[in-house]
Formats: C-alpha cells, structure tokens, sequence
C-alpha cells in the first residue's frame, strides 16, 4: 500500500467521521447532564432536510447549515418540553422523536429528493496544509471540518476545566443535591439538550450539505444511532469522541478500501464493526464496576421533578 | 461587640407551611442568638424538616417573617441563603462522587466569594488544620467514608464563613469518637460566634452540647427549654407528650440452646466500595437478642446479605440453622426452615414499592396463601388487616401501596409481616432508622415479645443506645471484622465504641498470625 492511498484513506475517514463527531458531542453533553436523548436520528434527519432546502431555495450553504440548527434546535426543545416539564419517559420520548423525524422529513423533502447543490467546498488551510502528509489529512477539509475540530477542543475546556462542565456532571450525577446547592437543574438539562439538538441539526446538514450535497429519504443511514454506541464507547469523554468518530469513519469505509486491494469480505460484515468495538467497550467497563460508576454520568435517563423535593 | 450581641442572629416569626392536607409548621416563632446552639426536638413529621428548608430557601413558607441580623429577608433559593452567611449539613449528604472535595466546594461558592478566596485548595488545607478537620482537596468523594463526607460538607460552609450552620441529625452516622470530634468543631465555632442550629433524635446529645432547645409537635412549638437543666427522659416526655409511654429499662435474658451459627465466615465483597467479610464468627442462641454495632458500610450489609441468602454465592459449611448446613440454600428455602429477615432498606428489599400491603405480604408469606395453585386473595387480606390493626399501621388500608407509607408505619407493616411468620430466627438490620418515638417503641416490644417465645435474633444497628437498650449480648463490626461477643451487662458504651472504631482487630490479627506460625 502506497502512502498516497494511506492518505486518502485517512482523509476519507474524518469526513466519514466528521457527522458522528457532531452527533456524538451533541449527545455527550446531553447525557452528562441526565438526560438520554434516542431522538438523535430524527433530529439528524430535520436538520437535513430542511438545510438541504434552505441551501437549494437560497443557494447559500452558510444558511442551510443556520436554518438545520434552528431545526435541531426545536426538535430538542418539543423532546426537552416533554421529558423534562411534563416527566415523559426519556426512552419512549426519544423514539417516538427518531420516528416522528424520519416520517416528517421523507414529507417535507418528497419534491426535492434526488436534486442536487453546490455544498460547501474544501478550503486549503495556508501553511497547515503544506505540512507532509498530515496536511493532505487534516487541513485540506471544508469549513465545517474545522469547525467540529475547533468544537471538539472548546467543548473539552468547557466540561474538564470549567465551573459551567462541573455544574453539567454535578446534575448528571445527582440532580436532588445539585438542586439542594441552588443549580436549577431543569434549566441546565433544557440547555444540554437543545444543544444536543443544535449538533444534529448541523450533523444533518453536513450529510446533506458536504459528505453527499443532495436530499434522500432517510438518508443519514442509522448515523444517529451509531452515535449513541459512540458515546459509549468513548466513555463519555469528549476528547475520546473524536478519536471514536474517526475509527467510526475508518471501520465504516473500510469495506470500499479492502475491496480496492482486492479482498473479498461482505461489506455487511465490516458495517458491523463499530458495533462489535462498542459491545466489546461495554463489556470492558462492565466489568470493572468502579470504573462504570465513575464514568457514567449516574442519574442518566431518570426523571427529575423539582416539586418532588418536599 | 456587645452591642452587637443584641441583636439576634435569625428570627423566625409566625412561619406557617401548609402542604396538601398537612400543616407542616404552624406559626413557628424561634429566636436564635449569635454564638448559640440551638436543639430543635421532634419526632418525625413534627415538621422540623420543613422548618429549616424554609430557613435554606429550599421550601418557601406561606406566611410569617424571617428576620436575619435585625432586617427582614425573602430567601427564595439557596444561593440567597448562601449569601446571607447560611449553610446547611444534611442528613443525606448532597455531595457529588465523580468529583474532587475542592470541585464540590467549589459548585456551591459564587463567583466573587471564589475571587475573595482566591486558591481555594489553599484555603481547604488552611481551614482543616484550623479546625482539625483533616480535609484533602484532591480527594474524590467517592472514596471517602461517611464521617469524612460529613467534614466535607461542614468545609464548605466553613469556606463561605457561615454566620448559621444547620444541621440535619449529624451524628447519626458517626462513632462515638466521631461524634466527640464533631463537638469540638461545632463548639469551637459557636465560640467564634457562629450560631448552630442542630436537629436531633439523640437527647443526651442535645443536653450535652446545646444551650437552647425548641421542641416541635404536629408542626407546632410545644415547649422551649434549656437542655442542660433537663434530663434527657424530660425532654423526650416534651417531644412526644404526656400521653405515650416510654422505653424503659428491659430484662436481659440468657439464652438456651445454640440456633444458628456462622463459623469463621471470610468472603470478599462484590460491591465497588463494598467490605470484605473477614473471619466472622458468632452463634445465635435460642431466646435471646445479639446485637451488633457498628458505623454504616463496615460489613453489615454484607453479612446480611450472606446470611439472608441475597449473595448467592455458596458458603455451605459456613452458615448452619439447627446444626445443619444451610449455606448452600437459596433465600426463599432458608425462609422455609424457619428464617426471617428485615433488611435495612424498606421500599426495594422489605417491600416492593408499587404493591399493595397484601401483596407484600404473600411475598414472603406464599405457603398458606397458596391453595391448589391458586391465590387465596380473602385470607391474604384479613391477614394483612389483622398486621395493621395489631401494629396500629396509619395507612389507608390493606390494597395501599408500600409506597405510599411513611418509613415508620412501613417498618412496623414489615416488622409485623415478618414477625407473624413465627421465625425461629430473625435477622433485623436498623429497625427503626428514621422511625419516631412511639412507632420505635412498638418496634421494641414486638421484638422482645419474639424473644421471649423463644426466638433468636439478631440485630445489627448504627444505634448503640437502642442495643445497650435491646441486646442480651453485643458485638461491634469495623471493617469486616468482628469483634468479641460480650454480655451487654459486663460492657459498656466507651468500649462498644472502640470496638466500632476498630480497636480489637490487631488482637485478632496477631493471634490468627500467632497461630499460623
């Protein structure tokens, strides 16, 4: 194997992986602050669709990717409303959104499937991008590559190092004394989530914006789970997530490149890779119960009612 | 300085809570001066939960005035308590696991109290030496004992410089020697002029280190006092009327022949922070109550749970019930042979939360119940009906959820269920944690009356009077050991707290060590 084709290889990964990064720091956030969002899909798929048409209606990708977030953002915020104000189970909640999404953007998106558009093109990052090798990898990508790496390392100040990352696993873990010490703890999981939100809305419009500029159904092909798995598996760190993501990426095209030397293995079966890595991770972190109660954010998916309190 | 002394503290005038159908308080008047420590008494539900929320800015009063250094507040929300030099300790400490002492501190301070304090790990390590609290920044939560979480929690108001501290039964889950540790950091600042406001069961606690006491009732103040010119029986006949009787002294007995027996039991835990059972050996005789003490998390869980037949793992030879092994056996087979259990947790072990009283009793009761097959719902219920009137339960009847009881009334619905299996041997763990005067002492009598017709039990608690109170013989068990069974007449608290402090396990170790060379 030539360096060339290693280069293109790795390339390709963080593209593949670039959509599950933004999915996947979206979620953390929002499990760490107690709430499990499985709507992930269906906010994915919003923000596709209606990024897709506000780029083809504008012919501004800029104002897709806006308009995807706005969307994101209100998917979570009917989520939020229900499991956070009226107490509806997370789980249930979050798969009728996945559904409720899926349907609704096949509808809004029936008269332009197939339609194509000018998305957002690669930009050479001077001098970065003349560095051998890794420069072809990392800095020959689009605008919103750089930005998920710049979200990436911002999100990881923000959660290690700052007061607002120790107030978001202070509710994660245990929302009656974050409560008892005056956090407002709905408030906190409200915000975790529509930034959730936010990030699959920008996810979404990066499947239908950059990694293939067009609308199909149901186009982002289980990304929104595999996310989930993601979280997981990188143990809900963040800087974890973006390793994850790209050998997400990399398992996810690898059956393209085995092909391309002429190895014959079912693509199914290399599909089946992440998979299989976040069973073995759970099954890791399982294992050793000190770590599992240290690492996952403790009240995940229960209910908080601060009327309760009395 | 004397002028300043007064003014008070923190006034509380006419303070009025009402719940659905509760009046929690009802035109609380208290007065506390600077540098006071202050008792509030009651049992539970008098409404001093409730009371020192408001004061918190956890619960907001309906009515009445807090008055705080002379001018009148509206403390909505715990940071404005936090402001005003208020801090709280309570009883289920609010403490987050995954993060450092510091970072724990740190989410309760405002961010120019954090700029004032500048370094605050600095500050951390400067106050504990001060006070002699042995605090450790660095360390995550998680891996602190209860009584350190405690220190932790009393850091982070001393951090804030409190000019209140509340505290919510603070040495319910200490060692003696703990508690007289605690003392000294609480006297140390009520002479520094910071008031104390100190909700207890424990009376000789208040008499011992409160100047004021305030005694609540159904949500009312009934009586105030100066507790050391009362006596701990006074006070209590102040807490829970004229009308109900006390626990007096009662009859120690010996006990007959040897029931059940755990010999030389060791198992490691499975628990993340759990105890490893070390070398456990005792036996259980026939008429008589063993008590064991001990501060929470030290073992007791674990050997409840082997005994119980919870943890499943096989300690055949271990454990035996009227000389024949039973350790090999499943719960439900022990349960059969004459066993019968109250474990500590009430709602999730003694009862299932969301079933009815009837339905928690054929639980454990399935045998009669049981006919052709079929559930025999009639019996079941007069059964239940009959526990509820014998142990004057206050629920709205057989078919209420266990949820819906309060920790007291559940604890007697499960002591009484238990109770009517006529168990040869009964294993009780904190009978009546959190469970007030009168209700504990219906707890007390039903168990010496299982004594005296013979039965065996045994029980484990955190409160030592109600052992010195209960047990014929006692032990104590500090870090999965146990130590030597006594008589409860040939011992004493000083050394039951030793033991629970430790002391007895390098004579145990050196003579295991004597004996392997």
């Amino acid at each position: 194997m030539d360096s060339d084709l290693i280069i293109q290889i790795l390339f390709a990964a963080i593209k593949t992986g670039t959509p599950l990064l933004f999915i996947a720091l979206g979620e953390v956030i929002c499990e760490k602050s107690g709430v499990l969002n499985l709507g992930q899909e269906g906010m994915m798929l919003m923000g596709a669709v209606v990024g897709f048409l506000a780029a083809y209606t504008t012919g501004n990708a800029g104002l897709g990717v806006i308009a995807a977030m706005l969307m994101g953002s209100i998917m979570s915020l009917i989520f939020a409303f229900l499991v956070l104000h009226l107490g509806a189970n997370q789980v249930a909640t979050g798969l009728a959104l996945t559904i409720f999404g899926t349907g609704l953007s096949a509808f809004i998106g029936s008269g332009v499937v197939g339609q194509t558009l000018q998305g957002f093109q690669p930009i050479a990052i001077p001098l970065l991008s003349d560095i051998p090798y890794l420069g072809r990898i990392l800095f020959q990508h689009d605008i919103l590559v750089y930005t998920s790496f710049v979200m990436t390392f911002v999100l990881m100040f923000v959660v290690n190092k700052t007061r607002i990352g120790l107030t978001l696993k202070a509710v994660g873990e245990n929302p009656h004394a974050a409560n008892a010490i005056g956090i407002k703890v709905l408030r906190v999981r409200y915000l975790a989530v529509m930034f959730g939100g936010v990030m699959a809305g920008i996810s979404g419009a990066y499947m239908s914006l950059v990694y293939t500029p067009m609308w199909v159904e149901n186009m982002t092909a289980g990304r929104g789970w595999i996310a989930l798995a993601l979280v997981v598996f990188a143990s809900w760190r963040v800087g974890r997530i973006m390793l994850g993501a790209y050998l997400f990426g990399l398992a996810s095209i690898m059956h393209l490149v085995l092909q391309g030397l002429g190895w014959s293995i079912s693509p199914n079966l290399l599909a089946m890779l992440p998979y299989v890595a976040t069973v073995v991770v759970m099954v890791i972190i399982s294992a050793d119960k000190f770590k599992e109660k240290l690492l996952s954010p403790r009240s995940l998916g229960k209910p908080f009612d601060p009327r309760q309190m009395a | 300085m004397k002028k300043q002394h007064l003014v008070s503290r923190l006034e509380l005038v006419k303070l009025t809570k009402q719940y659905p159908g509760c009046l929690a308080n009802d035109n609380i008047s208290i007065t506390l001066m600077p540098g006071e420590i202050h008792a509030l008494l009651g049992e539970n539900g008098a409404g001093k939960s409730t009371l020192v929320k408001s004061i918190y800015g956890v619960v907001s009063p309906d009515a009445g005035a807090i008055i705080w250094d002379g001018k009148e507040v509206d403390i909505k929300s715990p940071s404005i308590a936090r402001d005003l030099g208020i801090g709280m300790v309570f009883q289920h400490f609010s403490l987050f696991e995954t993060l450092t002492i510091s970072e724990n501190i740190e989410l309760c301070l405002s961010k120019t109290q954090l700029h004032q304090i500048g370094d605050l790990a600095t500050r951390i390590t400067e106050l504990s030496e001060e006070y002699g609290l042995n605090v450790n920044p660095t360390r995550y939560v998680h891996s602190l004992s209860i009584g350190e979480r405690q220190r932790v929690e009393i850091m982070r108001c001393l951090v804030q410089s409190v000019k209140l501290l509340i505290l919510d039964e603070p040495t319910s889950v200490l060692t003696p020697q703990e508690v007289a540790g605690l003392f000294e950091v609480l006297r140390t600042l009520s002479e520094e002029g910071c008031s104390i406001l100190f909700i207890s069961h424990k009376l000789h606690e208040v008499t011992e280190i409160c100047h004021k006491a305030t005694i609540l009732r159904g949500g009312k103040v009934v009586d105030t006092c100066v507790p050391n010119e009362e006596t701990p029986a006074s006070i209590a006949k102040m807490m829970v009327g004229d009308l109900a009787e006390q626990d007096a002294g009662y009859v120690k007995r010996e006990g007959q022949e040897r029931i059940f027996e755990v010999d030389n039991l060791s198992l490691p835990s499975k628990q993340p922070f759990g105890t490893a059972l070390k070398n456990i050996q005792f036996d259980l005789k026939a008429g008589e109550i063993l008590g064991i003490a001990g501060v929470a998390g030290n073992g007791q869980d674990e050997l409840m749970a082997v005994i119980s037949g919870e943890d499943e793992r096989n300690v055949k030879n271990q454990l035996s019930l009227n000389g024949a092994p039973i350790g090999h056996l499943h719960a439900g087979e022990r349960r059969k042979r004459g066993m019968a259990y109250v474990p500590e947790e009430r709602l999730g072990r003694g009862a299932v939360p969301d079933m009815s009283l009837s339905e928690n009793t054929l639980l454990t009761h399935s045998d009669g119940f049981i006919k052709k097959g079929l559930v025999d719902w009639q019996s079941i219920k007069d059964y239940t009906a009959s526990i509820i009137k014998k142990y004057k339960i206050k629920c709205h009847g057989e078919f209420s959820e266990a949820k819906s009881l309060s920790g007291g009334n559940l604890q007697k619905f499960i002591m009484g269920r238990e109770i009517g299996q006529n168990p040869s041997v009964l294993i009780c763990a904190h009978p009546t944690w959190g469970v007030d005067v009168g209700a504990a002492l219906a707890i007390h009598q039903a168990l010496l009356e299982l004594r005296d017709q013979g039965a065996a039990i045994l029980l484990i608690s955190e409160d030592i009077d109600e052992l010195f109170l209960l047990a014929d013989r006692m032990a104590a068990v500090c870090d999965g050991y146990l130590s030597p069974v006594v008589k409860t007449d040939s011992t004493n608290i000083d050394q039951i707290g030793q033991w629970m402090a430790g002391t007895f396990i390098d004579t145990i170790n050196q003579s295991t060590q004597g004996a392997g060379a």
